[in-house]
């Protein structure tokens, strides 16, 4: 049984104990366990299920690269799937559960796919789902969807909260161990601005549990005394619980600091991503030990040998009595070394090496422990917990020569170096043969915008394997001395990629690759056999490094199985494509601030809380916020707009028109700028008059439209869409500064300025004189025209301008007497029956007067000439933009759609975007068709569905009914009317 | 005018930092040759201060002057005077190309006041705040909106954005000030 | 994430501070010009992998277009400059040159 030791344990306080719950059962660990190390301190080896057969799952490791111990932690607001233990620090309270099973981790239905797992070889999903067709969808994926994925998925809305910050440095360190440590020193004596951060809770990666001693010191002391001498460097910054997360172009690096995990509830941000800007970046990211494929290496009870002393001197805790270690290197003598340090009994050690010498093994015999030189193992035996092994020759199938009982084994295959982060933006590797690795190629490294090499990869991340090599590597790399250590030399390790080399298909079936993916090197070999050579695609295709852990313990293997299946050098496979992020950070960090109030930007104009409060039912447009309708109590929406729109034709209403852009235009040239801009021609309206105007792209498209206004001699003002503002002052910028920088014009957006209000209906004219100051009379302020004045006692234009076809006045006043203006119309208009009315009223009323809305009548694929619009095209202009693109045929052509009026037979309202047909079907068997609708309403008005919509050869087919096919097989009859369906003759405004 | 409002009417929050809308403050946009005498002799007539070298702002009592781009200045002045001051600025520009706007109504103020305030903005602006000299205006981006800042005092930052937006910008940094979140 | 310097306000922008604006140094064609020559201002892009010159505007910044000559490839940044010429600078063209021995010109 695995077990708390009586002593040691350098990262826990036993004066702390912490209280916690595994699966409801109450545990007890200690401040400074991972949840992992105060699992396995309580007799839990079992965690959880694998993805695929459901076969039981313990501990392999004890860092990131865990693969199998994923749970759910907490509960409820605070509930998360697929949390790692042995990267969760343990806290008082926390509550963890087992995933990926049913009814019980102990007791699980889904194992029977382990008993038929011959069944279910690599690749299975591609080939079991081509056939029959239906069966996908009413047999194999109700039944993968219930038994397959990992966790479940939160219900509560997350209790926390998120943010981002930006960092800078000249150099960011990433990696807290003695490499990183000594880097960070070099460089912080140097001068530079250094960023150093450390994914685990503390200092010194694994040298203090290899019992390195530099300076002839321990190494725990060293990592003190150089963590003191940079906290004092006020250019150098530390961070613990801060992992990078992905390198990017330019040395963008993200980093994802874990502020409150193990403190749950203290009021702080549960997480902070962080994105720095690095001049260049350290990667001190250590190494990952790799499992040896044996038959059983996933039976819980088996981890990798550094983990093993990992939770003996790190935390105390005995992952079994009887242990065998099994190796193909020197550095797992290191465990058999700490198990007898803590008492703990090293049956044997099984190495595949036919001769061993050196210092470590020479230790370990000293102890009297075994060594098995030449030897492998043939197969584990026990189900949920490891109940011994079988010994064989590592050269030979698998004959057993002894049978060792043990509870726990510790295995391992070498080391890789932790290249994540030199290759997510580019940086190559070379295949180190001696030490069976991929390492960093130093000539290929991920560059910088000059060009420049942009990460420096230093120790075991580096391919350095004892402490007198990583410092070595530091000081030659990063600069400065390096310390003297205490290590001895260590004899090379010998590849080994199966074992026993000449295992039959019986022991390759339960060889596991990717534990938590459950992939085999039986998978393996079946994907090369079936034709997948290149390893993108046999990952794909076993799934093999594709599960959470991303590869990080099966990568090397599976791929020295895959080159050995295809009979090629490891090199010659490569590696599959690493990506971000290192380990899975939470969507709470990626949406950092972005949440509840401020998830986006909210603009509001100086009178929404008017509306908020006086019934606004609101509708977004762009990022504004907009009236829809006022509705009242007990009223619908539908009934709101019809009120608001009848009040506005027979008595007066308001609208906010705020939103709506507003740019000056001011320059010698600006007029010659605008006649370019516009395809009517704006240079030659008068000083105080107003004229409507149509944007195009250089396409010829239709992109905006409004009312321009001539302020002065060499001033105008651009009304544009009220989510065309910026995009319409970028598109003059862009002009003015890229093509015509010679003209004398210069721009300003100042659609924030100013407040609009609206005032249209019969009385729109009584409400302004009621307010008094300024003469609004049909003289004094005719239609398309404007005057500045005193309204009311506030400074404020008038432009007669009208979008409903109402008498009609937009008033403009600062926008900080926007709330000012807008409620002294509502008090003045009282006595004349003025309503506010919102957006769709407002839609309504243009509908009604056959008025196009940019966004209905255009979809960017519509010219002016489409809609009619040729009135406010000049046709003496030389040019303007869009006038060359609609000289192309296909723009000239008479059997474009075009804009018309549509009436449905029986007064009903046409669906929003419905197709005409026509007769016949296309090269493609489908229905012709030969218009559609762009703008469909009911007028309350008309008391009838009133729409537009664009119909070939249109204009010329007036009174001609057309078939308009709806849901439910349903056919409307519309005839094809006048655009304009109310006053046609304009004599409602022109009052 | 004593109706006038600005965005948030003077709203303010106490983290570790304090945050506040600023109320209402008179802006200007001034477009123009800015190496111009006239412009020059404008700007100093209208704001007591010179022309601000690039990203530059300077400040004389209630009145300034910022760099926004190479053809464009940030005239502060108190609101009541800003529109004598368009006016002015007008006059004193008349037959040079140039464009002046009042634009006072368009924008919100903030201030971010305390030991750790530029903690408030490392969270919300690609900007190396710690390198952000004294007297220098950066144009950014707060979160997802547009935003100029500067060094106003020690220990205090001000920060100006739309005003459509100044809800949203005044909840990012209430956010990002609140206590507990201090980045170090 | 790109970073490039804007030549107008001095600032290394973050790409979250620029507008992306495509290839730069297109000449335009507009009434009276051939279906070619508009056809291949309108629609043809060079989308080299390798050295290439494009327009960004600094919209969270100073609000200024500017012109980028970088690596496709790589993400080099070769140089930036003011939007206010046809063709890029020699002395840049001259130092893409340096660096990149086989690329053709701009052109």
């Amino acid at each position: 049984m695995s077990t708390r030791l009586a002593r040691g344990g350098r990262l826990i306080d036993r004066t702390k104990p912490l209280n916690f719950t595994f699966n409801g059962r109450r545990m007890q660990g200690y401040r400074g366990d991972t949840l992992a190390s105060a699992l396995l301190g309580a007799d839990q080896m079992l965690l959880g299920r694998s993805f695929k057969y459901h076969r039981p799952r313990g501990l392999v490791a004890s860092g990131a690269e865990e693969p199998n111990a994923l749970v759910g932690l907490g509960e409820g607001s605070r509930f998360e799937p697929n949390q790692r233990v042995t990267t969760t620090e343990l806290f008082e309270g926390a509550s963890a559960a087992s995933q990926n099973h049913w009814p019980s981790l102990e007791f699980d239905v889904g194992a029977i796919n382990n008993t038929f797992g011959r069944f279910l070889p690599g690749g299975f999903y591609y080939k079991t789902f081509m056939f029959p067709r239906f069966a996908w969808k009413h047999l194999f994926e109700p039944v993968i969807r219930r038994s397959a994925g990992l966790g479940k998925v939160p219900q509560d809305r997350d209790a926390d909260r998120y943010e981002y910050a930006y960092g800078f440095a000249d150099l960011v360190i990433v990696g807290g161990g003695i490499a990183g440590l000594a880097a960070a020193l070099q460089a912080g004596k140097e001068g530079k601005r250094v960023l150093l951060i450390e994914q685990t809770a503390q200092w010194g990666g694994r040298a203090p549990v290899d019992g390195v001693e530099i300076d002839g010191k321990p190494a725990d002391e060293w990592v003190k005394k150089t963590v003191e001498a940079l906290g004092k460097m006020a250019n150098v910054t530390l961070r613990l619980r801060t992992m990078a997360s992905g390198l990017y172009d330019h040395g963008y690096l993200l980093a994802y600091e874990r502020i409150a995990d193990h403190t749950p509830g203290d009021g702080r941000p549960r997480h902070r991503l962080w994105r720095i800007r690095a001049g260049h970046v350290v990667t001190a990211t250590g190494a990952i030990e790799r499992p040896l494929s044996f038959a059983g290496n996933d039976i819980p009870g088996v981890m990798l040998a550094g983990a093993v002393r990992d939770y003996v001197v790190n935390w105390a805790v005995s992952p079994g009595d009887r242990t065998v270690v099994v190796t193909n290197n020197d550095d797992a003598y290191r465990t058999a070394l700490a198990l007898a340090d803590a008492g703990l009994i090293v049956v044997a050690v099984i190495d595949a090496r036919t001769s061993v010498k050196g210092a470590l093994p020479d230790a370990v015999r000293a102890k009297g422990i075994r060594v098995l030189e030449g030897r492998g193992i043939a197969k584990v035996k026990g189900s949920k917990r490891v109940t011994g092994v079988s010994v064989c020759t590592q050269a030979g199938e698998g004959g057993e020569i002894e049978a060792i009982t043990c509870d726990a084994v510790a295995m391992s295959g070498g080391w890789s170096p932790v290249v994540h982060l030199w290759s997510h933006c580019g940086g190559k590797l070379i295949w180190d043969d001696a030490r069976a690795m991929f390492r960093p190629d130093a000539a290929k490294p991920p560059t910088g915008d000059q060009g420049e090499a942009m990460v420096t990869a230093v120790g075991s991340a580096n391919g350095a394997l004892t402490a007198d090599e990583v410092l070595a590597d530091v000081a030659s790399q990063i600069g400065g001395k390096a310390a003297k250590t205490n290590t001895v030399a260590e004899a090379p390790l010998e590849p080994v990629w199966i074992m026993p080399q000449g295992a039959g298909p019986q022991l390759k079936m339960k060889m596991w690759l990717d534990y938590q993916n459950d992939v085999k090197v039986s998978d393996v070999q079946l994907a090369a056999r079936e034709g997948y050579h290149s390893v993108e695609h046999t990952k794909r295709y076993t799934t093999l490094g594709m599960a959470t852990d991303q590869g990080k313990l099966s990568n090397i293997n599976g791929l020295a199985v895959l080159s050995d299946a295809l009979s090629q050098a490891i090199p010659q496979t490569g590696t599959t494509t690493f990506r971000p992020p290192y380990t899975p950070i939470s969507m709470g960090a990626i949406a950092g601030e972005a949440r509840g109030d401020i998830f986006q930007p909210l603009r509001k104009t100086p009178m929404d809380e008017w509306h908020g409060a006086n019934g606004a039912y609101f509708e977004p447009v762009g990022l504004w916020r907009r009236t829809y309708c006022y509705q009242r109590p007990g009223e619908s929406v539908h009934d709101a707009v019809n009120r608001e729109i009848v009040n506005a034709r027979s008595k007066v209403g308001m609208l906010d028109a705020s939103t709506l852009g507003k740019l000056i235009v001011k320059g010698s040239d600006a007029g010659r700028f605008l006649d370019m801009l516009y395809t009517g021609v704006m240079s030659t309206l008068p000083v105080g008059k107003c004229r409507y105007g149509l944007m195009c792209n250089e396409n010829g498209f239709l992109s905006d439209d409004g009312v321009v206004v001539r302020l002065s001699e060499d001033t105008w003002l651009c009304h544009t869409t009220s989510g065309g503002a910026d995009r319409i002052h970028g598109w003059m910028e862009d002009w003015l500064q890229c093509e015509w920088w010679d003209w004398k014009v210069y721009t300003a957006n100042v659609t924030e300025e100013y407040a609009q209000i609206a005032v249209a209906g019969p009385n729109a004219r009584k409400v302004l004189e009621k307010l008094g100051g300024m003469d609004v009379s049909a003289e004094g302020l005719p239609a398309m025209e404007w005057r500045e004045g005193l309204l009311g006692g506030l400074r404020a234009r008038i432009y007669r301008i009208s979008f409903s076809g109402e008498l009609s006045y937009e008033i403009a006043v600062p926008a900080s007497e926007g709330l000012a203006l807008w409620k002294a119309l509502i008090a003045a208009g009282e006595e004349f029956g003025v309503m506010p009315y919102g957006t769709e009223a407002m839609h309504i009323m243009r509908a009604e007067k056959g008025f196009i809305m940019i966004g209905d009548e255009t979809d960017g694929t519509v010219i002016p000439q489409d809609l009619n619009l040729n009135w406010a095209i000049s046709k003496k202009k030389a040019d303007y933009l869009g006038k060359r693109a609609q000289e192309r045929s296909h723009m000239a052509s008479p059997d474009r759609w075009k804009l018309v009026g549509l009436e449905t037979l029986d007064g009903s309202v046409l669906p929003d975007g419905v197709y005409a047909v026509a007769d016949g079907v296309n090269a493609n068997g489908q229905r012709n068709v030969q218009g559609r609708v762009t703008s469909t309403y009911y007028s309350p008005t008309l008391k009838k569905g009133i729409a537009m919509g664009l119909v070939k050869h249109g204009p010329d087919r007036m009174g001609e009914v057309i078939d308009f096919p709806a849901d439910g097989g349903k056919v409307i009859k519309a005839r094809i009317v006048d655009q304009v369906f109310y006053d046609k003759e304009g004599a409602k405004q022109n009052v | 005018m004593s109706e006038a409002v600005s965005a948030l009417n003077g709203k303010s929050s106490s983290g570790f930092a304090t945050v506040s809308e600023a109320g209402l403050q008179g802006m200007i946009t001034l477009r123009g040759d800015l190496k111009s005498a006239k412009l020059k002799k404008a700007v100093k007539a209208a704001t007591g201060v010179d022309v601000p070298a690039q990203r530059r702002i300077a400040i004389k009592g209630d009145k300034g002057a910022g760099w926004m781009s190479p053809d464009e200045l940030l005239i502060l002045v108190p609101y009541a005077d800003a529109r004598a001051t368009v006016e002015a600025l007008t006059k004193a520009l008349d037959g040079e190309h140039h464009l002046v706007a009042d634009v006072s109504d368009a924008r919100a103020m903030f201030r971010v006041k305390g030991a750790k305030a530029d903690q408030v903005l490392m969270k919300l602006c690609p900007v190396d705040i710690a390198t952000l000299a004294d007297g220098e205006l950066r144009r950014t981006r707060a979160a997802q909106v547009a935003a100029a800042l500067w060094k106003s005092e020690t220990d205090e930052f001000t920060l100006v954005s739309f005003r459509s937006v100044a809800g949203y910008v005044f909840g990012a940094l209430e956010l990002s000030a609140r206590p507990g979140s201090e980045i170090c | 994430m790109l970073t490039l310097e804007c030549p107008y306000c001095g600032v290394k922008a973050e790409e979250t501070e620029l507008q992306a604006g495509g290839e730069a140094h297109l000449k335009r064609f507009g009434p009276g010009s051939s279906d070619e020559d508009f056809d291949g201002y309108m629609f043809m892009r060079k989308n080299p992998k390798g050295v290439h010159f494009e327009r960004w505007r600094h919209s969270y910044g100073c609000g200024k277009w500017f012109l980028a000559a970088r690596c496709t490839a790589t993400l080099e940044v070769f140089g930036t400059y003011p939007a206010q010429t046809s063709e890029p600078p020699a002395e840049l063209q001259a130092r893409i040159k340096a660096k990149r021995p086989t690329w053709g010109g701009y052109k």
